[in-house]
């Protein structure tokens, strides 16, 4: 994507799909609700009882309808409620990785990140900081309606 | 012995109490004085330190009381005696006329709206009028009407009659007479909780003023449910304030009026109020007058921080003496500036007296009619060895009828009471207990009809996201037959309009748009299974916490966003099937981890409940941080503490003790865990089927702070405490508070620090009182009714000073200089012995404990509870307790009251016969299954096992490796059906084309929905 092709970024917001496990980053997401950690409003949460369910057909569906950014998001590792299934989660996110760049993604378009339940300020700031990076780069090329 | 309990208030910790009780196998009566239980907790607008809706977490606990099977709601009824022994009291209860058949009536509230008669409604604390016929608010239980017969014009005069003509069930009836009835039960629970302090006693508060109001009162206006829908408004002219002043200590700490104790809780709840006013209206200039600021709880430090950092509430340490009223009915203070000596005035537009909690009259009148003792401030006597255990045998307090608390001491001590009662009648447990029963479920059509429902969650949800035009969008989404708002979707009322429309509408999907499912989802999937709907036919948007709470500036985009979320909710619960649980055994023993002195109170209210335990202690010892101490501040010495509960340990059969013992792994879950504990070279393997964390806390060794380490002549007050029983030969001593807490690095209050200097001072003075005793504060935190020892401290000629965080003192050869805050000079005090007290820190073994149950802990390395104010001792992970100093910080008696409270909530589920298991399992499409055992690779459970099945295809028969999921071993995580390559496996509930629709409908519209087969087959 040239520069000039970029939306403006006060006006434009990404949408940004965030895949959450029940036991922690969800609840991490409801730690920075009661602490009131504003955040820009691009997030949409899709609730997993477990990292580990993520499949990597969700990802890649949640580009092909138009997601700007990625989140695959669960506990740290060794506090997985399902004993393991963060560490599966980090070896499918190694693959993902790859196949999002041969798609023609930017990186700054999947994320993987950690967050316990008691996180909320993290939380937060993540989406923040995502939202900025995704702001910086405009929309994802896979948008089915293509650049704003 | 009877099997059953009399739970005496309705406020939060008789519910708890009777929640408890009820689940543990007892016929519960929860009798409460007022027309609906909730007590003060209904009245709040939110709680500090999370400012969590009040209403939002205590509904649900209001409405699963109202429909436990097992308690008895005797509802505005008064208890008059109680007579009797443990095991068989008898309780006279006054049911008073309520003038309405709580049978007949629906709570349509036709009565009330033809009623012409108005009245102070004592909910908005005097605030507003509601009628003579009365529901006291919108999500009270039990929902039924009462008349007030003292202000009803028909019994006081005989005329009017309008609720009887509207009534349509006839549940009126002038008649009606107060009746007494008798409850022959096995123990008895007091919860008769507080009454709010009168501030019209302290004639120079001039509450006579219109704009000077209380606490309780500000809370009312900051509602949603108030009577100015949560906008701050002067009363004397509807004006919006722009200065308003809190005084605190309205009617504590004040030996004048009789009120020598601090209750507590007013402190933090006035930061709270201060903060929800500046979310309101950013401009208020707030100052809180007060004599020490207490923020001694979990996240209380970090919260009073916050207020002035974020919200720039100003705190002024000096309570002022009076409030002026001026010529043109104009509000002012006087207080002194303590950096100047100045005496100065402030002009203010409103006052708000922080007033405290005074014992209930209830709790006199039943004391006194039933022989239980008083301690001197009028609270029911405890020890701080027994802390729910009244003079009188087989009956227990908890809450504030015991002493001031703030909630999650008192949820804990109800749980307490609860697990005493129980134990003294676990043998007459499950006599007079029925099941609880749903209807069956009705058949599903096969075309989805989804109805959704929009919470405003008073102004929590409404105040941002425009809850009407989420409906009217609701209504536009393929599916959606029926859609409609509510002030509060979990409110009782709420619960019938949702069934209504379930069965008005032949919903078979239901949708609500609220809160968070981590706390809500089995409140409304109890209300779908009520309605003949299986409950995994529901489906949570989470528009509370994930909108309206963290985009409160920006009300366009939070709609939008909040329309999305229900939209993808929407489309996801369309391809809801019902799923079923299983049950299974479960093992009825527990295990409880760390032996100091609440392991051993868990260990032993836990066998006395009928159960085995094993406890395990890593030291050679029980005792824990307690065999430090040599006196407490009763006078009572620790080790005899210690060496009865270790009598009674070692004498009851049901526990087992392991020494330098060490759990080192643990596998399972709620009701079958199966642990290994590593103890003197050997490992045990233990099956159990509930576990307590009470692992404790150790002293910071403060090396570097003020010459510890260095100078010989400064210790801590853990090392004080051994010199105090042995001899101690300094004259001049000298207390330095918060030395290593309360500062960027550790910004907790190390909450027990205070009390512990004050007793030994008192130690001190008690035994040479020529010894010069210096105690150098921040705020001093004597809270609840340890406040008196900080009075006996002064008495005896303890010196307190006051120093500022930002001038600590300065320790010298021979001295220790201080800038007096009050003085505002520079002070030099002779020193032999400077002694630091310092917080407890989190143990060191918490981040390996964490890991074996995967339970989080907190920034400081203490334990996380579930949810900080209704379930401080339960991890969300189910089967699994925490209590004592492993939490945070605590007072011996309150470390008890967890550990008491935690035992308790252990055996609701150790009285189970079975456990349900997961319904949410994943199962095996056979026919697509290719045999390649991934799945048996991935499941930590066990829970896939390749199977040899015959396959029958085009007329060819042969016999080949099948995956099977045994669903009793199945957690639901769903990895497996990630890791499928054949997508033969489905993730029930969380099913690829579930997650795939959600995520379909996250932008755009919901495409298309139809049960048919809409799956992309992607061989990833």
């Amino acid at each position: 994507m040239s520069a000039d092709a970029k939306p403006d970024a006060g006006g434009w917001e990404p949408k940004i799909v965030a895949f959450c496990c029940n036991w922690c980053s969800y609840g991490g997401a409801d730690s920075a609700g009661m602490g009131r950690f504003q955040q820009p409003p691009s997030a949409r949460i899709i609730r997993v009882m477990c990292s580990g369910r993520i499949d990597p057909i969700h990802v890649f569906n949640a580009f092909l309808e138009g997601a700007d950014a990625v989140l695959v998001t669960g506990c740290h590792i060794g506090d997985c409620h399902y004993v393991n299934g963060n560490d599966k989660t980090k070896i499918k996110y190694k693959f993902l990785e790859h196949v999002v760049h041969e798609l023609g993604l930017e990186k700054e378009r999947l994320y993987l990140n950690w967050i316990s339940a008691s996180e909320g300020e993290k939380f937060a700031n993540f989406i923040r900081d995502v939202t900025e990076e995704v702001k910086k780069i405009g929309p994802s090329p896979l948008k089915p309606e293509g650049v704003a | 012995m009877k099997g059953s309990v009399a739970v005496v208030g309705g406020g939060v910790a008789g519910i708890q109490a009777a929640l408890d009780l009820a689940d543990n196998g007892f016929k519960t009566y929860l009798i409460e004085s007022k027309p609906s239980i909730g007590g003060t907790m209904s009245q709040l607008d939110k709680t500090f330190p999370t400012n969590d809706c009040a209403m939002c977490i205590l509904s649900p606990k209001l409405v699963e009381t109202g429909r436990h099977p097992n308690i008895e709601l005797l509802s505005y009824s008064d208890v008059k005696s109680i007579t009797g022994e443990a095991g068989d009291f008898r309780v006279k209860v006054l049911r008073k006329a309520r003038y309405v058949d709580e049978a007949k009536c629906t709570g349509c509230g036709n009565c009330t709206e033809k009623c012409p008669k108005k009245v102070d409604d004592d909910y908005n604390a005097g605030m507003s009028k509601r009628k003579a016929i009365y529901i006291p608010f919108a999500q009270a239980i039990p929902r039924v009407a009462t008349i007030d017969a003292a202000n009803c014009i028909y019994l006081t005069k005989g005329k009017c009659g309008n609720c009887k003509k509207v009534c349509g069930v006839e549940a009126v009836d002038y008649e009606a007479k107060d009746e007494e009835i008798e409850l022959n039960v096995g123990s008895v629970v007091i919860a008769t909780g507080f009454k709010p302090f009168d501030p019209s006693v302290l004639t120079n508060y001039r509450f006579d003023h219109p704009d000077v109001i209380t606490s309780l009162q500000l809370e009312r206006l900051l509602s949603a449910s108030g009577p100015t829908q949560g906008h701050v408004t002067k009363p004397s002219n509807g004006e919006v304030p722009k200065k308003i002043g809190f005084i605190q200590c309205v009617g504590s700490r004040n030996p004048r009026i009789s009120r020598k104790y601090c209750s507590s809780v007013c402190c933090m709840y006035a930061t709270k109020e201060a903060i929800i006013a500046k979310e309101h209206d950013p401009e208020l200039d707030i100052t809180i007058f007060n004599i020490d600021i207490r923020a001694f709880g979990k996240n209380f430090e970090e919260f009073y921080n916050r207020a002035q950092r974020e919200y720039g509430i100003k705190y002024t340490n000096s309570r002022p003496p009076e409030v002026i009223v001026g010529a043109d009915n104009t509000l002012s203070v006087k207080y002194e500036d303590f950096n100047t000596g100045e005496l100065k005035s402030q002009g203010l537009d409103m006052v708000i007296l922080s007033i405290g909690l005074d014992p209930s009259d209830s709790t006199r009148t039943i004391a006194e009619s039933s022989g239980i003792a008083l301690d001197e401030f009028g609270n029911i006597a405890t020890s701080i060895e027994a802390p729910v255990e009244t003079s009188v045998s087989g009956i227990y307090v908890c809450g504030v009828a015991q002493g001031p608390k703030d909630i999650p001491d008192t949820v804990a001590q109800a749980s307490a009471a609860a697990s005493k009662a129980a134990a003294l009648l676990s043998g007459e447990r499950g006599t007079l207990i029925k099941e609880r029963e749903f209807p069956d479920e009705k058949t599903l059509s096969s075309e989805p009809r989804t109805g959704v429902f929009v919470c405003h969650c008073g102004i929590n949800i409404g105040s941002v996201v425009n809850v009407p035009g989420v409906v009217e969008y609701a209504k536009t989404l393929p599916n959606v037959t029926y859609a409609q708002e509510l002030l509060y979707a979990c409110s009782s009322d709420s619960q019938e309009a949702i069934k209504q429309a379930i069965s008005g509408n032949n919903l078979n999907r239901v949708v609500v748009a609220s809160c968070t499912p981590r706390t809500h989802e089995p409140l409304f999937q109890n209300t779908c299974r009520e309605a003949g709907l299986n409950p995994y036919l529901f489906e949570l948007a989470n528009i509370r916490e994930h909108c309206s709470w963290v985009h409160m500036k920006e009300k366009d985009k939070a709609t939008e966003k909040a329309k999305s979320i229900v939209r993808m909710a929407v489309a996801k619960s369309a391809f809801f099937q019902p799923l079923y649980k299983q049950k299974v055994s479960l093992i009825n023993k527990a295990m409880v981890i760390g032996g100091g002195v609440a392991g051993m109170t868990a260990a032993l209210d836990i066998a006395n409940n009928g159960y085995e335990v094993t406890l395990v202690e890593k030291e050679k010892e029980l005792g824990g941080m307690l065999k430090d101490m040599t006196e407490m501040h009763d006078g009572k010495k620790p080790s005899e503490i210690i060496s009865d509960l270790a009598r009674q340990i070692h004498d009851n059969n049901k526990i087992t003790v392991m020494n330098e013992a060490k759990l080192v792994d643990v596998e399972g879950h709620l009701g079958n865990f199966k642990g290994t504990v590593l103890s003197g070279g050997q490992e045990t393997h233990l099956d159990f089927g509930a576990a307590v964390i009470a692992t404790g806390a150790r002293n910071l060794e403060p090396a570097g702070l003020f010459g510890y380490g260095s100078n010989s002549r400064v210790v801590t007050q853990a090392q004080l405490e051994k010199m105090l029983a042995e001899n101690l030969s300094a004259n001049n001593i000298t207390m330095i508070q918060c030395a290593g807490a309360r500062n960027p690095e550790r910004e907790y209050c190390g909450r027990t620090c205070c009390v512990d200097a004050v007793k030994n001072a008192i130690r001190i003075k008690k035994a040479n009182s020529k010894a010069n005793v210096f105690v150098l504060y921040r705020d001093i935190r004597t809270y609840g009714v340890t406040e008196k020892l900080y009075e006996t401290a002064r008495e005896l000629g303890v010196l307190f000073i006051q120093y500022d965080k930002d001038a600590p003192p300065q320790v010298q050869d021979s001295a220790v200089v201080v800038h007096d805050v009050m003085l505002n000079e520079d002070i030099e005090i002779e020193t032999d012995l400077v002694v630091l007290s310092t917080p407890l820190i989190s143990g060191e073994d918490n981040s390996g404990i964490n890991q074996l149950f995967k339970v989080p802990l907190d920034k400081n390395g203490f334990f996380l509870e579930a949810h900080p104010k209704l379930r401080p001792v339960e991890f969300a992970t189910d089967g699994v307790f925490l209590c004592g100093s492993a939490q945070a910080p605590k007072l011996m008696e309150e470390a008890i009251s967890q550990a008491s409270a935690a035992a308790s909530r252990a055996c609701t589920i150790l009285s189970r016969d079975f456990i349900e298991t997961e319904a949410m399992v994943s199962i095996v499409n056979e026919a697509k299954c290719i045999g390649c055992g991934t799945c048996v690779t991935v499941c930590p459970y066990n829970a896939p096992a390749l199977e040899e099945a015959t396959v029958t295809a085009e007329e060819v028969s042969y016999t080949a490796k099948k995956s099977r999921i045994n669903p009793a071993a199945c957690k639901g995580c769903g990895s497996c059906a990630a890791a499928c390559p054949s997508g033969a496996i489905t993730a029930q509930h969380f099913s690829r084309k579930e997650i795939g629709e959600a995520i379909d409908a996250f932008e755009q519209g919901i495409k298309s929905i139809a049960v048919n087969e809409k799956v992309v087959e992607v061989t990833v």
